[in-house]
């Protein structure tokens, strides 16, 4: 008999006033009595509305089976067979609008909490696995990857297992993309991703890091080496700025710039030689996951009022929920409606505030969000040391002007097929942000599965 | 991995390191840089490529202890290895089409500009060079810059070496006499920021160098940013070269003292790990 009870398990985990002083891990995981007494409120419906919920098809309601009968090795099991990173999904995607909006139990009540169970079967299994996988025997064909985030982790995953030779290039130092140097540690443990990357090298995938595709070597040449195919995961990494005045201003940084420092780079440790800026009264501005991120790092840098500065209403704002409600916990003051026109300076170039106006929604646009129109005489400033734009990125222009013949958009966003990634060069593939411009882990994990599959396709015929 | 070949001191605070990295030395060109860390808790700083040597596999960097980073890199010995150290990155000098060209050095911006020269003289450009040291024990390169030069020109503020003056006063001179393509002026930004008012006038145009603070030097961060003919530009993927009569030299000023209280604070820790 299920657990008809209309609420899902609370998530355990650290007190407000205290973690938004430190960069520990927020959400504490779900204890197995917990995971146990959720997982019986999954109804097993046979057309199992939530999977098609899933960019990566998991097969939701057999995993969570598995725990109402503390298999849960047997859960891990079936998650992994669909998903190269199961404890960063469970982490980081935005459930909400995915398999939990599709859950039955959502109608009257909330969804089964999906994502803290994948996230308990997954970290279970990190505690608790015995052995390290198997590299399978090679098929003898070479695969290789540019970026290592989780489009490209998740080809290099689905490819190792059917015996291809991986190598994945990464620009940076350190391996994981966007989960190193974007999510920040409360939200996702470094050691997670650095497990999860370990995992892949037992099956055999090379991590060759500080290789920035498109200059040290290009595509072209990478097939010269006896690659078979390339797949482009290199992301959208250029930061988008307002275009408005003062934006070069000393105190004004990209989320990026922010959170690399912070997330890749440790600037919050004592140890770590990488300086980071730490204001007191901080703007965000922006409304997504990374606005959220970056607004939650200054304060943990000790800010004494961070804001988020977005031109929308609450209802539009596109972060996930539960971002939200943490940063609203932690003191981060919502100024919606309200968007910068001008960052204002000192003689010393120094961010002394915003000059902002208030904004009204009229008429939805295109894809159905009402448009932000300025209120008249609405003009006021607020007074702020510090700026961290967090309006959105673009892909880098790097790869597609050192590869001849490779289409992209006037976004400067890779044109692929949908269903395979292939793009208009031969044997080359892309998937993630390099395809769509700024989107989420588990789309770009969904992508790199395609990807993988119509490889995998094209080079066994 | 990265190790250091050789060593060398240039100056009391110059070095120069000659790095294995083969992948890099095959594509490096004169302007473009590294991004490097010293050690696993380091810094990933930029500097521009000074020299290459394809069949030997290595790339030389020449730097200036000014900080923590550069005090700890210092620290490293010939046959020790560098962590990181990935490039090329920033688009190469272009040195094609100029039949004359004044090429400046500053300071330890002097490492940067001799591979410049080189190109240039290479392919038939006539160079004539003017660097310029605060005094005679901190010139480097002499004989390097003399072998690539049609003239010359060393200048230094108190006398003790060459001639006593500024850059921009030899360079004025050698504007009077030749009729220039292109000056290349890499050094310190004050200087950059003077020998450009100066071309100006002569209406001669006048390529930069650019060193900003940077993290990942691929165009991710955006801390490099800088203002050239009022748009926003990366040091990292749009330089590090700009047209040096654009760039806001003021607020390149500025915006590299931003972590000064943080590089203060760490060269004082350094200091006193020395120490003890």
């Amino acid at each position: 008999m299920a657990n008809m009870s209309l609420e899902k398990q609370k998530m355990p985990e650290l007190a407000p006033d205290i973690r938004n002083k430190n960069f520990e891990e927020v959400a504490l995981g779900y204890t197995k009595e917990q995971a146990l007494t959720e997982a019986a409120r999954c109804l097993q419906c046979k057309n199992k509305p939530c999977v098609g919920g899933c960019p990566v098809q998991i097969d939701i309601p057999a995993f969570i089976k598995k725990i109402t009968e503390e298999d849960f090795e047997g859960a891990y099991q079936i998650i992994s067979a669909s998903s190269a990173l199961p404890a960063v999904c469970g982490r980081v995607c935005p459930q909400e609008s995915q398999c939990e909006g599709r859950c039955v139990r959502g109608i009257k009540g909330e969804p089964v909490a999906i994502g803290r169970l994948e996230r308990f079967v997954a970290d279970w299994h990190m505690a608790n696995a015995a052995e390290a996988p198997q590299k399978p025997r090679s098929n003898g064909k070479r695969v290789a990857i540019i970026g290592s985030g989780p489009a490209g982790l998740t080809y290099a995953g689905d490819l190792a297992r059917k015996g291809y030779e991986v190598t994945v290039f990464e620009a940076l130092h350190v391996a994981g993309g966007v989960l190193v140097y974007g999510i920040p540690e409360f939200r996702l443990p470094k050691s997670i991703v650095a497990k999860e990357i370990e995992g892949l090298k037992a099956l055999g995938v090379k991590i060759e890091t500080n290789m920035v595709i498109g200059r040290i070597q290009s595509i072209d040449e990478l097939f010269e080496q006896g690659f078979d195919s390339v797949f482009i995961g290199s992301g959208a990494g250029l930061p988008n700025f307002m275009g408005i005045p003062g934006e070069n201003l000393k105190g004004v940084f990209s989320a990026n710039e922010f959170l690399t420092r912070i997330n890749l780079m440790k600037a919050y440790e004592a140890e770590s030689e990488t300086p980071v800026w730490k204001g007191n009264r901080v703007a965000v501005v922006g409304g997504g996951n990374v606005a959220m991120d970056a607004a939650r790092c200054a304060k943990r840098l000790g800010a004494e009022e961070v804001s988020i500065v977005y031109r929308r209403s609450m209802d539009e704002i596109p972060a996930r929920k539960e971002e939200i409600h943490h940063a609203i916990e932690e003191g981060i003051v919502f100024r919606t409606l309200t968007n910068p026109t001008e960052v204002l300076g000192d003689e010393h170039q120094n961010v002394i505030g915003i000059r902002c106006v208030e904004m009204e929604l009229g008429e939805p646009d295109e894809r159905g969000r009402r448009r932000p129109i300025v209120k008249e005489g609405s003009e006021h400033i607020l007074p702020m040391d510090t700026v961290i734009m967090a309006i959105g990125t673009s892909p880098n222009p790097l790869i597609r002007s050192t590869t001849p013949g490779l289409e992209t958009n006037r976004w400067g966003c890779i044109v692929t097929e949908e269903a395979t990634g292939k793009t208009s060069r031969e044997g080359v593939y892309a998937g993630g942000d390099a395809v769509t411009g700024a989107a989420t882990v588990i789309l770009a994990m969904g992508a790199g599965k395609e990807a993988a599959k119509a490889i995998d396709e094209k080079l066994s015929k | 991995m990265f190790r250091i070949i050789k060593k060398e001191p240039l100056n009391p605070t110059v070095t120069k390191m000659v790095i294995e990295a083969p992948l890099v030395a095959q594509k490096a060109k004169a302007g473009q840089f590294v991004i490097l860390r010293a050690h696993e808790s380091g810094e990933r700083i930029p500097l521009t490529v000074a020299d290459y040597d394809r069949s030997a596999g290595t790339v030389t960097i020449i730097y200036q202890i000014v900080g923590a980073t550069t005090m700890r890199l210092d620290q490293l010995k010939e046959g020790e290895c560098l962590t990181d150290f990935v490039g090329p990155l920033g688009k190469p000098t272009v040195v094609e089409g100029k039949k004359r060209v004044a090429v400046v050095g500053g300071g330890v911006g002097c490492a940067i500009a001799l591979p410049v020269a080189k190109s240039f003289a290479e392919q038939g450009t006539v160079v004539d060079t003017v660097v310029g040291f605060r005094n005679q024990d901190l010139v480097i390169l002499e004989e390097e810059f003399k072998a690539v030069s049609e003239t010359y020109r060393l200048m230094t503020d108190d006398g003790s070496a060459g001639e006593k003056g500024l850059v921009t006063d030899a360079l004025r001179e050698l504007l009077d006499m030749n009729a220039y393509d292109e000056v290349i002026a890499i050094g310190p930004l004050m200087m950059m920021k003077f020998v450009c008012k100066l071309t100006k006038e002569y209406d001669v145009k006048t390529v930069v160098s650019m060193n900003p603070i940077m993290i990942d030097g691929t165009g991710m961060c955006g801390g490099c940013r800088l203002t050239v003919g009022g748009e926003t530009k990366f040091a990292c993927v749009d330089g590090p070269e700009f047209d040096g009569h654009l760039v806001d030299f003021d607020q390149a000023m500025e915006r590299g003292r931003t972590y000064h209280a943080f590089e203060e604070n760490q060269c004082n820790l350094f200091r006193k790990e020395v120490q003890e």
